[in-house]
């Protein structure tokens, strides 16, 4: 007895010894991406893409002399999951920074974990807003930086006066929908020339909707529709669209959830001219991109795979963390939090993306048409660059609120007609 | 400043690029004024204009183009509306640049002369956007309105029908003078009346333009009268009539666009479950990883579009018909390795076999996801399943009539297996009584290995069927499980006409909720309803009777 203890005993101070030897050289980044499961699809490569960012950066000599690690963890597309997942990397692992989520679900369900235990998340996809939390950091679009831009353009240049909204039938497009119906009607469109409709994840069978969008845009007016349409139901959706016919000199579609990666299934010949708004495509024309792609088609040795939007939030966020974490000489999160705000990197679309106040970072915004070699051809792009809006200012729940973590206001949502803060940030 | 870190939205920015969008007609009418006295701009000239100015100045600059009247033109607007032009990054020179495989070619847009290969990143393309390709259209369209094949001249008058551009109308009467082919002067006069719409013309041409576009009956003319209506005097009150009258008929319509998309749903419905059909009606197996045999066959179908793409590219029509006997078999195969490996040992334990296939399923779904990468894989729809045609006011898709046709010759191919092979006799022998069966000398587990194979091949050629509509990616079969389930237990475990009825009843079902309820509650209502009906029916519709049932 006291001996097979004895040995357990004298094992685990090992095993203690032996991590604590490793903490002192390496700095541990984890990975939450689902690796299995329904997200897989979108996730994986994200983590092909965080892996590649820290083998680069380890061969320019890691951060503060130490080498990173990557701790990569599958929560297998499963909610709560999610949440024990990030809990291992935070407490088992302890990690420095943890880059990973792609759906809103998943990120509620990681948020309170990150609060509890003060860890660092950089969350890299296009979401719906309403919401900055301290310990998260969120690199992809808020709907100001992509939804209301696509929109603008719409009318613009296509000069769009009746809208189908349709999207799939969860947290995302029910609230960036909410805000596009605001948004629109301030804009004087009225109540009839709005349609919203909403399906089931992984809806095939299109023939219905597809024929109602039709006939709402022959009223003779011209109709376009804003599609939050989530992952793998963009496939059937588009190939419905091709055979009967919507092509996008008549209907044009933008597309919030649809980039490179999502074409790659699909043969885009009938869609060309569909569009979508992101803040980077795999096409940007410039130096930074060219080497990021080299780079990426180096590491997973296939010149085929495509780039795309969330991949460049990676990057812009590992960067940023990198370049906080140099400024405040630690990895420690409080003292990355105070450091990383106003941390500018470059973008890969050849400006600079700076972390603002409110957790969220400043982008161009894109809108690019599809061509048939399944690429994008950027039409259009904002002039500067736009700061990501936590807090709508078209919903009337959040029209007052902004959210600043650096002291003394420190808080995600304050109330500026109240002047005071709401306390836990949702 | 917290408050500086508000999103900007730029109005004022808005407000200009609107008023510049609404005058740029004015502008263009301006520009074509000041044009046309000089007319000395050469087609050469114009053309070097092409990659510069905002998409409304080269909206501009195509109608200057094709106002040259220069057949020249004609392919080189071509070229800029397939986005083929490109600008040499050297001189300057537009040229248009056809991709061969690897290598890329450039030749005069003008002219048609090849001026040698190009490297990848010599030429910078000339942007095109949806409104410029609209003007390319209208443009081309009154260019080609006089071409010697009727294919391109209908393709020319539907242009000119959706631009309505009453500048056209001169062109329009020349060419509907000349037209000989019914067919392209049907939409011609359309495209007519509509310009006629648009332009002052006495009320007596506007009302014969409006009953020409009122015959024509369908969605196309509703978008031109619609707007019509809304305004004031007899004209208006005409369009509204015929707005009136059109809308009657696609009432009707829409109850046969109903019955269509619902069979259509119903034939996907009943492709995936009549393999379940087998393994868990006719077997009482409850066989979690049916979808992803589906699964398994819509992945063969890429690999044989892979490897036809690879070495014979002109076979790709017959890719499928490739495809399902290669489905058939593999997925046949995995289903008799998962009968003889697992499902065996757990006959009579149906929860185990629950248990244990879900497992299955998972592993398949990796087990592909290690293989092929977790992305959707590109499995094109060869020419004859894609594009559609039109019945009267409706439209029918190819890949969706092929499929529903190939559901039937699979369940026919089914059914006469069942009833009038030796293997399918002994495959009833066995489900209807196994101990007696075993005592004629049928050798049951052989049976079992085979039914369930049958089963499961059916499976595979779902997912040849649903490659065309669907993902492809491991995620497929997850999708259609729960669906098949529904509709095996609602027709009745153990008959494929139960499968039948009950796959092409929710279809219709679902589809005439969908319009009224919205596809999410739609989906809900059926299963609701479904539940209801087991209440009352528990063996669904088509019950087995007699001793069967207590086997």
């Amino acid at each position: 007895m006291t001996k097979l203890s004895l040995l357990a005993g004298a094992a685990m101070t090992a095993l203690v010894s032996a991590t604590a030897a490793q903490a002192e050289d390496t700095i541990k980044v984890g990975i939450l991406h689902s690796l299995s499961g329904t997200m897989a699809i979108s996730e994986t490569t994200l983590k092909d893409a965080m892996l590649m960012l820290i083998e680069e950066q380890n061969k320019n000599g890691g951060l503060l002399g130490k080498q990173l690690e990557a701790v990569v963890v599958d929560p297998a597309s499963d909610w709560p999951l999610f949440a024990e997942k990030a809990r291992e990397l935070l407490e088992v692992h302890e990690v420095a920074a943890v880059f990973g989520n792609w759906t809103s679900v998943s990120r509620k369900s990681v948020l309170p974990v990150f609060e509890e235990l003060n860890g660092l998340l950089f969350y890299p996809v296009q979401y719906e807003g309403e919401e900055s939390q301290r310990n998260v950091f969120y690199t992809g679009a808020a709907p100001n930086q992509q939804a209301i831009p696509a929109v603008d353009y719409l009318l613009e240049n296509e000069g769009v006066e009746r809208w189908v909204l349709a999207g799939t039938d969860y947290v995302y497009p029910r609230t960036t929908n909410k805000i596009l119906e605001a948004y629109l009607k301030s804009l004087g469109v009225a109540e009839e020339d709005i349609m919203i409709n909403y399906t089931p994840f992984g809806h095939s069978d299109w023939q219905t909707i597809v024929s109602d969008i039709k006939a709402f845009g022959s009223a003779g007016k011209k109709t376009a529709v804003v599609s939050t349409i989530n992952g793998d139901a963009n496939v059937p959706f588009y190939k419905e669209l091709g055979n009967q016919g919507v092509s996008a000199e008549d209907i044009p579609v933008v597309a919030f959830s649809v980039g490179e990666e999502e074409l790659a299934g699909l043969d885009t010949a009938p869609l060309v001219g569909h569009l979508a708004a992101w803040n980077y495509f795999m096409s940007v024309d410039t130096e930074e991109n060219d080497e990021f792609i080299e780079a990426w088609h180096g590491f997973i040795g296939d010149e085929d795979r495509v780039t795309n939007d969330p991949m460049e939030a990676h990057y812009i966020g590992f960067n940023m963390w990198l370049k906080a974490v140099e400024k405040a000489g630690t990895t420690d999160a409080d003292a990355v939090i105070d450091s990383i705000i106003g941390v500018s990197v470059p973008n890969l679309s050849g400006g600079f993306s700076a972390m603002m106040p409110n957790h969220h970072i400043t982008k161009p915004v894109l809108v690019g048409e599809i061509q048939d070699d399944g690429q994008f051809d950027i039409v259009w792009e904002t002039t500067g660059l736009v700061a990501g809006d936590a807090w709508s200012d078209y919903l009337p729940d959040s029209a007052n609120l902004i959210a600043d973590w650096r002291a003394p206001m420190s808080c995600g949502n304050f109330d500026v007609a109240k002047g005071q803060c709401g306390g836990v940030s949702q | 400043m917290p408050l500086g870190f508000r999103a900007a939205s730029f109005p004022k920015d808005r407000i200009m690029t609107r008023l510049t969008s609404l005058f740029a007609p004015i502008l263009m009418l301006l520009a074509l004024v000041t044009a046309l006295p000089g007319a000395a701009a050469t087609l050469e000239e114009l053309m070097q204009r092409l990659p510069q100015g905002s998409y409304d100045d080269r909206a501009a600059l195509v109608m200057e183009i094709a106002a040259t009247g220069d057949e020249r033109a004609v392919p080189l607007l071509e070229a800029l509306g397939e986005g083929d032009l490109q600008e040499l990054k050297s001189d300057g020179t537009l040229v248009r640049v056809v991709k061969e495989g690897k290598t890329y070619t450039a030749y005069d847009p003008l002219t048609g002369e090849s001026l040698g290969e190009i490297g990848r990143r010599d030429g910078k393309k000339v942007k095109v956007n949806n409104g410029l390709r609209r003007a390319i259209r209208s443009a081309l369209g009154i260019m080609t309105l006089r071409h010697p094949d009727p294919a391109k001249r209908l393709e020319a008058a539907e242009a000119a029908f959706k631009s309505g551009d009453p500048d056209q109308l001169e062109a329009l009467d020349a060419a509907l003078l000349a037209e000989s082919d019914r067919e392209v002067a049907t939409v011609l006069g359309a495209a007519r009346a509509v310009a006629m719409l648009n332009s002052d013309a006495t009320e007596a041409d506007q009302f014969e333009a409006v009953t020409t576009i009122a015959a024509m009956g369908n969605q196309d003319a509703l978008g031109v009268l619609l707007p019509l209506a809304a305004g004031e005097g007899p004209v208006a009150e005409a369009a509204a009539d015929a707005v009136a009258d059109i809308e009657r008929s696609q009432k009707v319509w829409g109850l046969a666009q109903n019955v269509w998309y619902g069979l259509s749903l119903g034939s996907v419905l009943m492709l995936a479950a009549i393999g379940l059909a087998i393994t868990f009606g006719v077997m009482g197996v409850i066989n979690m990883a049916h979808g992803e045999l589906i699964m398994v066959g819509a992945y063969t179908t890429f690999v044989v579009q892979e490897f036809i793409r690879n070495t014979m590219p002109e076979m790709f029509g017959w890719s499928l018909l490739i495809a399902a006997p290669l489905a058939f078999l593999t997925a046949g195969a995995v289903g008799v390795a998962i009968e003889r490996g697992i499902v065996r040992h757990l006959y009579g334990r149906p929860l185990e076999t629950l248990l244990a296939t879900w497992g299955v399923s998972l592993i398949l779904q990796q087990t592909v996801r290690s293989i092929f990468g977790p992305n959707n894989r590109e499995v094109g729809n060869p020419d004859w399943m894609s594009g559609a045609f039109e019945l009267g006011q409706l439209t029918i898709t190819y890949n969706r009539l092929w499929i529903l046709v190939f559901s039937l010759i699979v369940f026919a191919g089914l059914l006469a297996l069942l009833k009038r092979t030796p293997m399918g006799l002994q495959m009833r022998a066995v489900t209807q009584n196994r101990a007696m069966a075993a005592d004629m000398g049928i050798r049951t587990g052989w049976v079992d290995a085979m039914t369930f194979g049958l089963g499961a091949g059916i499976a595979g050629l779902a997912g040849v069927a649903l490659s065309q509509i669907d993902n492809v990616s491991p995620n497929l079969g997850q999708s259609y499980i729960v669906d098949s389930f529904m509709v095996v237990v609602f027709g009745g475990a153990g008959n494929l006409w139960g499968a039948f009825a009950g796959a092409f009843t929710l279809g219709v079902a679902n589809k005439f909720l969908e319009p009224v309820a919205g596809a999410v509650l739609a989906k809900i209502l059926v299963l609701v309803f479904i539940i209801l009906f087991i209440q009352k029916r528990p063996r669904g519709l088509f019950a087995l009777k007699g001793r069967a049932v207590e086997a």
